[in-house]
C-alpha cells in the first residue's frame, strides 16, 4: 500500500510543474497576467504538498523508495531507465526546490507584477523545477544529466528574460557556455563509469565501484575528477565560476531559486551522491576541499568590492558553496548537504528582500546610489538583518552558524589546517561584506530620487515568503534534521574538546569580522573612500571589483582566439581550396575563349597556318 | 592530247589556290570573299582534271562534277548568307559579324 | 510488389501534379500532399505489421530481408531490380515520408511559381530517395542515386533565391551537381570494379549484394574499391574536405529543398554507408576506421567554427549539419551496436530538428524578406510562438536531453567509447561548440533590441501545426527511442556483427590471390 502511493506521489513531484509549464506555453499568449501567475504558483503548491506527504510517509518507514516508469533505451547492457529513487539526500533536495521553490513563485507574483510576458517566466520557472527535481530524484547518471541540462538551459532562458538589452542575451549566453563547459567533464565521466562498470545505474554504481577499484586506481581518479569537473560548473567554483556574477542579470527570483537556492548547488548534490567514487579517490577529494578554499577566498574578496547589491549576494554564493566544497573534501558529506540547507533558506531571503528593495526603488540596485532605506522597507530591512545574520554566522541565533560551524568543526577533525584558516579568513571576510551590504544600502542618507521614494511592498504575497524564510533562517531552521543517518559516509571523528574551542573561535571571527565593518562603514566612511580611489588602494579595488580579472584572463586566452579562429575561416578555408579546381578551369577557360574572336579571316588564317604545320610537321618527320 | 605538261597544269592550279587563299585571308567585303572561295574550288577542280588528264583516268573528270556541284551548293548558302549580313549589319564587311567571340 | 509501389506512387504521385497544374495551383499541391500522405501511411502500415525483431538465431544464410522483390533487368550483366526492406530502410522511408508531408506543405504558400513542375521535382526527389533506400543491387542503386540529382538541380536553380555574397542559385546548384555526380561516377567504377573482380573469380556477372558481399577480392583492391565507395558517401554525408557544396546548396534552396537536402539526402549518404560500406568491405572498413573518425571529428569542429562565422541563416544551419554528421560518421565507423543505433536516431532526429530549423528560417524570410542575421535581432516579441518553437530546435540542435538528438548523440559517444576513448572525449567538447553556435543563432536573431515596432504576421494554424508536430516527434522519440531501436535492431547487429566479425561472414582470399 505505502509503495502504490509513493509510486504515484514521486511522479506527481515533477509531474506537476511539467503540467504547469505545458499549460502556460501553450496557452499561446491567451493568459493573462493573473492567471498565468495563478497557474504557475498553484503547480508549485500543489508540488510542495505532494513533497509534505512523501516526508511524512519517509518519516513514517524510512527506507529507500524507488519508482521505474518506464525504460528509458535498451540496447544490450544500455539500459537507463526513467527511474525515480528517493532516499533521504534526495528527499532533503526535494523539500528545498519544492518548498523554497514555491516561496519564490509566490514572491515573484508580486515581484513581476506589470511586466511583460508573465506566461513565460512562470513556464520557464516551472519547468526549472522539473528538471531540478529529475536532476535529485534520477536513479541513474542519464537521467541525473537529464535534468542536470535541463537546468541549464531553463538558467540560460531565465538569465535572458529581459531579452531587450543584448547584454542580457550574452549574460545568458555565458552562464550556459561555461556551465556546459562542465557538463562535457561529467558526460565524459559518465562514459568512464559504463565503460568500466557497465551501468548507470547511481545504487549500482556505488555498488560495484569498491568492487572493481582500489582505493586511489587511477581510473577512478580520474572518474571523480570529471565528475568534479561537472559540479565545479554547475557550482560557480574556480575555475569556472565566471558565469554566476553576470547571471545576475535575470530576475531577482530567479537569481534566488536558481542561482542561490537551488539550482548551483547541484554540484554539491553530485558528489555527495556519488561518494562512494570520490572515497575511492582521496587525492580528488582533497582537490574539492581546495577549490573549495580558493574559492570562498576568492569570492569573499569579490563581494568586498561590488557595487551592485546582487552582484554581493552572487559573490557570497560562490563563496558560500566554496564552503559546502570545503565540507565535501573533508568528507564531510552531511555538513555539506546541511549547509547546502541552510544557505537556500537565508541566501533566498537575502535575494527576494533584495529584490524588494529593487522594485521599492524603481528597479535601482546599484548600493552607491541607495541608502537610508530602513525606516521606508521595515520587513526588506529585517529581512536583510536575519539573512545577513545567517550568512556571517551570528552565534547560537542564526541557522548559518550551526551549518558553518560543523563545517569547520570537520576540517579540524580530518586534520586540514590550512583549509581551517581559510575558512576562518573567509568567515571573517563574510561578515565584513554583509555588514558593509546592509549599512550601504539601508543606512546613511539616501542618495538617489529613486531611494527617496521608495514604496514598501504589500500583500501577503510579498509578505509571506519573507517571513516564512526569515523563520528558517534563525536557529529554527537549523532544528530541520536532514535524514541522512546511514546514507552517507561518516566524517571523521575528531577530539570532542577541541569542538567548544573551535565553536568559540568561529564565533568570535564572525562577531570581529561585524564589529570591524560597522565600525569601518559607519564612522569610517570618508577614510574608506580616500583609500579606495587613490594608490594602492584603488587598483586592489578595481581588481576585486572584476573579481580577479579571471574574466578578462578568459577573454583573452580563450574568447578573443576562439573569434579570431572564427574570422579566419569565417569564408570557408576548405571550400575554398576545393574552388580552386574551378578557378583554374576558369582559367583555363579565359585563355582559350581569346583564340574564338569571331572575326572570319582570324579563324581561315588560323586554319592556314594550322594546316602549314601539319604539312611542315608531315614533311619533315624522317 | 600532250603538249601542255602536267606540271605546268599543277603549278597553275596551285597558283589558283594560293591567290584565293590569300584574298579569302585579306578581304573583307564578303563577295570578295565568296569569290576567293569559288577561285579555290575551281583552282582544286582544275587539278583534279590536270590529273585525271595525265593518267587518262576519269574519275578526275567525276570529281570536277562534284566540285562544280558543291560550288553551286556553296554559292548558294553563301549568297544566302551575303544578304543576311547585308540585311542585318548594313555591310557587307565579316569583321562586323563578331558575336560570336568567346 | 508492395515495395515497387512504395517507389512509383512518389513518380506517378509527381507526374499527375505537373499535368494538373492546369486545374489552378491548389491542385498540384493538394496532389502532393496526399501522395506523400499515402506513402507515409503504407510504410506506417508496414512497420506496425512487420516483425523487426532480432531472429532468434541469427545464421548467415537466413534472410535478413522483411520484404523482397526481384525482377530481371538487364539479365545479360545480371543486374535485377532488387528491392528488399529491413528495419533501417523502412524508418528511413518513413523518415522520408514524414518529411515529404512537411516539405510539401512548407512550401504552400512559399512557391508561387510553376507550382506543378515544382512538386513534379520534389516528388521525383523523394521516390529517388525511397529507390535508394530500397534498392540493393547495386546498379540500381546507383541508378536512384543518380535520378535523386537532377531534379534537386531543378528546384535549387529554379525556385531557390539568390544568395549573399554575389551567389546565385544557379551557381549553387551546379556546384551540388558537379560535386555529387564526380563523385556518384567514382561510386560507380567502384561498382564496376567490384563486379568484374567477382566476375573474375566465379564467371558470372552479377550486381546482386549478396553475392558481392561474399565476391572474393584482395585485400589491396578492396581497399580502393571501398575507398571509391566511401568518397561517394563522404561527399553527401557531407565529410569535411568535400563539403562545400553543402552551405552553398542550403542558403540558396527554397525552404521545402533544404529540409529534404538536410532531413534525407544527407541521410542516403549514412544509409549507403552501413548497407554497403561497412558489410561489403568489412575489413578494409576495419583498417580505415581510424581515419574515418578523425575525418568526423575535424567535421563536427569545423563544421561548428564555421556556423559561428555565418550571417546568413541558413548558412549557419548548414554547417551545423555537417557538425552533426561528423558524430554520424564517427558512430557508423565505432561499430558497435550501441553507436549503430545510435547513429540511426541521430539521423532521425537529425531530420527532424533540421527541418524544423530551416522551416523556421523559411517563416521568417518569408516575414521579414531576409536571411541576414545582422538585420534580425529583438524578434522574441514580434513573432507569436515562432520563438518559442525555435528555441525547442535549436535545443534539440545543441543535444539538449529530453530530444531524440541526445538520445543520438549519446549513444553514439557511449557507444564509441570502448573502441576510441580519446575521440569520444575530443567530440564532447564539440558539445560544448554546439552550444556555442546554436546560442549564436538565438542571440542575433531573437535577443537584443527591436529594430522596428511593426508587429509581424504571427504563425497560421499550418505553420502552427507543422512545427508543432515536429517538436511533437523529437520529443518523443527523446523519452522513448524504443520503436526506433527495436525496428532498427536487427539491422544493426547484422552490421555489427559483419563489421567487428568479418572472418565470420566471408571467405576472402588472402592477397593476391584473386
Amino acid at each position: 500500500m505505502m509503495e502504490l502511493s509513493m509510486s504515484l506521489l514521486l511522479p506527481l513531484t515533477f509531474l506537476l510543474p511539467l503540467a504547469g509549464t505545458l499549460i502556460l506555453s501553450l496557452s499561446n499568449g491567451r493568459l493573462g497576467e493573473c492567471a498565468s501567475a495563478t497557474v504557475g504558483v498553484t503547480s508549485m503548491g500543489l508540488a510542495a504538498i505532494v513533497t509534505v506527504l512523501i516526508a511524512l510517509q519517509y518519516i513514517a518507514e524510512p527506507q529507500a523508495y524507488g519508482v521505474t516508469l518506464w525504460r528509458w533505451i535498451s540496447v544490450e547492457d544500455f539500459q537507463p531507465s526513467i527511474g525515480l529513487a528517493l532516499d533521504g539526500l534526495s528527499l532533503t533536495m526535494l523539500g528545498i526546490i519544492t518548498g523554497v521553490g514555491f516561496l519564490i513563485h509566490l514572491f515573484a507574483a508580486w515581484y513581476m507584477q506589470g511586466e511583460e510576458g508573465i506566461t513565460r517566466f512562470y513556464a520557464y520557472m516551472n519547468l526549472f523545477v522539473f528538471s531540478m527535481v529529475l536532476l535529485v530524484l534520477g536513479d541513474n547518471l542519464l537521467l541525473l544529466f537529464f535534468g542536470w541540462e535541463g537546468v541549464g538551459l531553463c538558467s540560460y532562458l531565465l538569465i535572458g528574460y529581459y531579452y531587450e538589452h543584448s547584454a542580457n542575451g550574452w549574460a545568458a549566453f555565458k552562464a550556459f557556455i561555461v556551465t556546459r563547459t562542465g557538463d562535457v567533464f561529467l558526460a565524459i565521466g559518465m562514459f568512464l563509469l559504463f565503460f568500466e562498470l557497465g551501468t548507470l545505474d547511481i545504487a549500482e554504481i556505488l555498488r560495484r565501484a569498491p568492487e572493481v577499484w582500489a582505493e586511489g586506481d587511477p581510473t577512478v581518479e580520474l572518474a571523480a575528477l570529471l565528475m568534479l569537473g561537472g559540479a565545479v560548473g554547475k557550482s560557480a567554483q574556480l575555475p569556472l565560476h565566471t558565469w554566476l556574477a553576470d547571471a545576475m542579470a535575470g530576475p531577482t527570483p530567479v537569481s534566488a531559486l536558481i542561482h542561490a537556492a537551488t539550482m548551483v548547488t547541484a554540484g554539491v548534490y553530485l558528489i555527495a551522491r556519488m561518494n562512494g567514487i570520490f572515497l575511492l579517490a582521496p587525492d580528488i577529494l582533497e582537490l574539492t576541499g581546495i577549490i573549495g578554499a580558493l574559492t570562498l577566498l576568492m569570492a569573499g574578496f569579490a563581494a568586498l568590492a561590488q557595487t551592485d547589491i546582487k552582484r554581493v549576494l552572487a559573490y557570497s554564493t560562490m563563496s558560500q558553496i566554496g564552503y559546502m566544497f570545503l565540507a565535501l573534501g573533508a568528507g564531510a558529506f552531511d555538513a555539506a548537504i546541511f549547509h547546502l540547507m541552510t544557505h537556500a533558506f537565508f541566501k533566498a531571503l537575502l535575494f527576494l528582500s533584495a529584490g524588494a528593495v529593487i522594485v521599492s526603488c524603481h528597479h535601482e540596485q546599484d548600493m552607491r546610489r541607495l541608502g537610508g532605506l530602513w525606516r521606508q522597507l521595515p520587513l526588506a530591512y529585517a529581512g536583510f538583518i536575519v539573512g545577513g545574520s545567517a550568512l556571517a554566522a551570528l552565534p547560537l541565533v542564526s541557522a548559518g552558524f550551526y551549518s558553518k560551524d560543523e563545517i569547520l568543526w570537520q576540517q579540524l577533525a580530518s586534520g586540514h589546517g590550512g583549509l581551517l584558516l581559510a575558512g576562518m579568513v573567509g568567515a571573517f571576510l563574510t561578515s565584513l561584506y554583509t555588514v558593509r551590504l546592509i549599512i550601504l544600502t539601508f543606512h546613511g542618507k539616501p542618495k538617489s530620487d529613486n531611494a527617496r521614494n521608495a514604496e514598501a511592498g504589500r500583500g501577503l504575497v510579498h509578505g509571506v515568503p519573507l517571513i516564512v524564510l526569515a523563520v528558517l533562517s534563525t536557529f529554527l531552521g537549523a532544528w530541520i534534521d536532514p535524514p541522512l543517518e546511514n546514507l552517507l559516509p561518516a566524517p571523521a571523528e575528531g577530539e570532542e574538546s577541541w569542538h567548544l574551542v573551535l565553536e568559540l573561535v568561529a564565533a568570535g571571527v564572525a562577531i570581529a569580522g561585524i564589529a570591524v565593518a560597522a565600525w569601518l562603514y559607519l564612522r569610517r566612511r570618508g577614510w574608506l573612500a580616500k583609500h579606495t580611489s587613490m594608490g594602492w588602494g584603488a587598483w586592489l579595488w578595481t581588481f576585486w571589483n572584476h573579481a580577479w580579472g579571471i574574466d578578462e584572463l578568459y577573454d583573452r586566452v580563450l574568447v578573443k582566439p576562439y573569434r579570431g579562429l572564427v574570422r579566419i575561416l569565417r569564408r570557408d578555408v576548405i571550400d575554398g581550396a576545393c574552388n580552386l579546381f574551378a578557378k583554374l578551369a576558369w582559367l583555363l577557360h579565359q585563355g582559350l575563349s581569346r583564340t574564338q574572336t569571331g572575326k572570319l579571316r582570324f579563324y581561315a588564317t588560323s586554319m592556314v597556318a594550322g594546316a602549314t604545320l601539319i604539312l611542315l610537321a608531315l614533311a619533315l618527320m624522317p | 592530247m600532250s603538249g601542255v605538261p602536267m606540271e605546268h597544269g599543277l603549278v597553275l592550279a596551285a597558283m589558283l589556290f594560293a591567290l584565293g587563299l590569300a584574298g579569302l585571308m585579306f578581304r573583307r567585303n564578303m563577295v570578295f570573299i565568296l569569290m576567293s572561295l569559288e577561285i579555290m574550288l575551281n583552282s582544286a577542280g582544275l587539278a583534279f582534271i590536270v590529273g585525271g588528264t595525265a593518267w587518262g583516268q576519269p574519275e578526275g573528270q567525276a570529281m570536277f562534277l562534284l566540285v562544280i556541284t558543291l560550288a553551286a551548293a556553296e554559292a548558294s548558302v553563301g549568297l544566302a548568307l551575303l544578304l543576311q549580313l547585308n540585311n542585318r549589319f548594313k555591310t557587307l564587311d565579316t569583321d562586323a559579324a563578331s558575336r560570336m567571340r568567346g | 510488389m508492395m515495395l515497387v509501389w512504395l517507389i512509383l506512387i512518389p513518380f506517378i504521385g509527381g507526374l499527375l501534379c505537373w499535368q494538373f497544374e492546369r486545374l489552378g495551383d491548389t491542385a498540384p499541391r493538394w496532389i502532393a500532399l496526399g501522395t506523400m500522405g499515402l506513402e507515409l501511411l503504407l510504410t506506417l502500415w508496414l512497420w506496425w505489421g512487420g516483425d523487426f525483431q532480432l531472429p532468434e538465431i541469427a545464421g548467415a544464410q537466413a534472410s535478413q530481408w522483411v520484404l523482397e522483390f526481384r525482377a530481371p533487368w538487364i539479365p545479360r550483366f545480371g543486374i535485377d531490380i532488387h528491392l528488399a526492406l529491413d528495419g533501417l530502410s523502412l524508418i528511413l522511408i518513413a523518415l522520408t515520408g514524414f518529411l515529404g508531408v512537411l516539405a510539401v506543405v512548407c512550401s504552400w504558400k512559399e512557391i508561387i511559381g510553376r507550382v506543378g513542375f515544382f512538386h513534379l521535382n520534389l516528388l521525383w526527389i523523394l521516390g529517388g530517395v525511397v529507390g535508394v533506400f530500397l534498392a540493393i543491387d547495386l546498379f540500381l542503386f546507383f541508378f536512384f542515386w543518380e535520378l535523386m540529382l537532377v531534379p534537386m538541380y531543378f528546384l535549387i536553380a529554379l525556385w531557390g533565391h539568390s544568395g549573399t555574397q554575389g551567389k546565385t542559385r544557379i551557381g549553387a546548384a551546379t556546384k551540388f551537381f558537379i560535386y555529387t555526380q564526380a563523385s556518384g561516377l567514382l561510386m560507380l567504377v567502384a561498382i564496376l570494379g567490384l563486379a568484374f573482380a567477382h566476375h573474375a573469380a566465379t564467371g558470372i556477372y552479377s550486381f546482386s549484394y549478396d553475392d558481392l558481399r561474399n565476391a572474393p577480392i584482395s585485400d589491396e583492391l578492396a581497399m580502393w574499391l571501398m575507398l571509391g565507395f566511401f568518397i561517394a558517401f563522404a561527399v553527401k554525408l557531407p565529410v569535411v574536405p568535400l563539403h562545400g557544396w553543402l552551405p552553398d546548396a542550403h542558403a540558396q534552396a527554397p525552404t521545402a529543398g533544404s529540409v529534404d537536402l538536410a532531413g534525407i539526402l544527407l541521410k542516403t549518404a549514412a544509409y549507403g554507408m552501413l548497407r554497403f560500406t561497412l558489410p561489403l568491405f568489412p575489413e578494409a572498413s576495419q583498417a580505415f576506421a581510424p581515419v574515418a573518425m578523425t575525418l568526423g571529428l575535424v567535421g563536427i569542429f569545423y563544421g561548428a567554427l564555421m556556423a559561428c562565422g555565418q550571417q546568413d541563416i541558413k548558412r549557419l544551419i548548414a554547417y551545423t549539419s555537417i557538425s552533426h554528421m561528423g558524430f554520424v560518421l564517427i558512430g557508423i565507423y565505432a561499430g558497435t551496436q550501441l553507436a549503430l543505433q545510435g547513429v540511426v536516431v541521430l539521423m532521425v532526429a537529425h531530420a527532424f530538428s533540421a527541418a524544423g530549423l530551416f522551416i523556421m528560417s523559411g517563416q521568417i524570410y518569408e516575414r521579414l524578406h531576409t536571411r541576414d542575421m545582422t538585420q534580425m535581432g529583438g524578434l522574441w516579441g514580434r513573432l507569436g510562438s515562432l520563438p518559442g518553437f525555435s528555441l525547442c530546435f535549436v535545443a534539440a540542435s545543441l543535444g539538449m536531453p529530453g530530444t531524440a538528438n541526445f538520445i543520438g548523440e549519446f549513444m553514439v559517444l557511449f557507444g564509441t567509447f570502448p573502441i576510441a576513448p580519446w575521440v569520444v572525449a575530443i567530440a564532447s567538447v564539440g558539445l560544448v561548440l554546439a552550444a556555442i553556435y546554436s546560442l549564436f543563432l538565438m542571440q542575433r536573431v531573437y535577443y537584443g533590441p527591436a529594430k522596428s515596432d511593426e508587429p509581424l504576421e504571427g504563425l497560421d494554424h499550418r505553420e502552427y501545426v507543422m512545427l508543432l508536430g515536429i517538436l511533437a516527434l523529437v520529443l518523443f522519440f527523446g523519452l522513448y527511442p524504443q520503436p526506433l531501436l527495436e525496428t532498427s535492431g536487427a539491422a544493426m547487429h547484422e552490421i555489427q556483427r559483419l563489421f567487428t566479425d568479418p572472418a565470420l561472414t566471408t571467405t576472402i582470399l588472402p592477397t593476391g590471390a584473386s
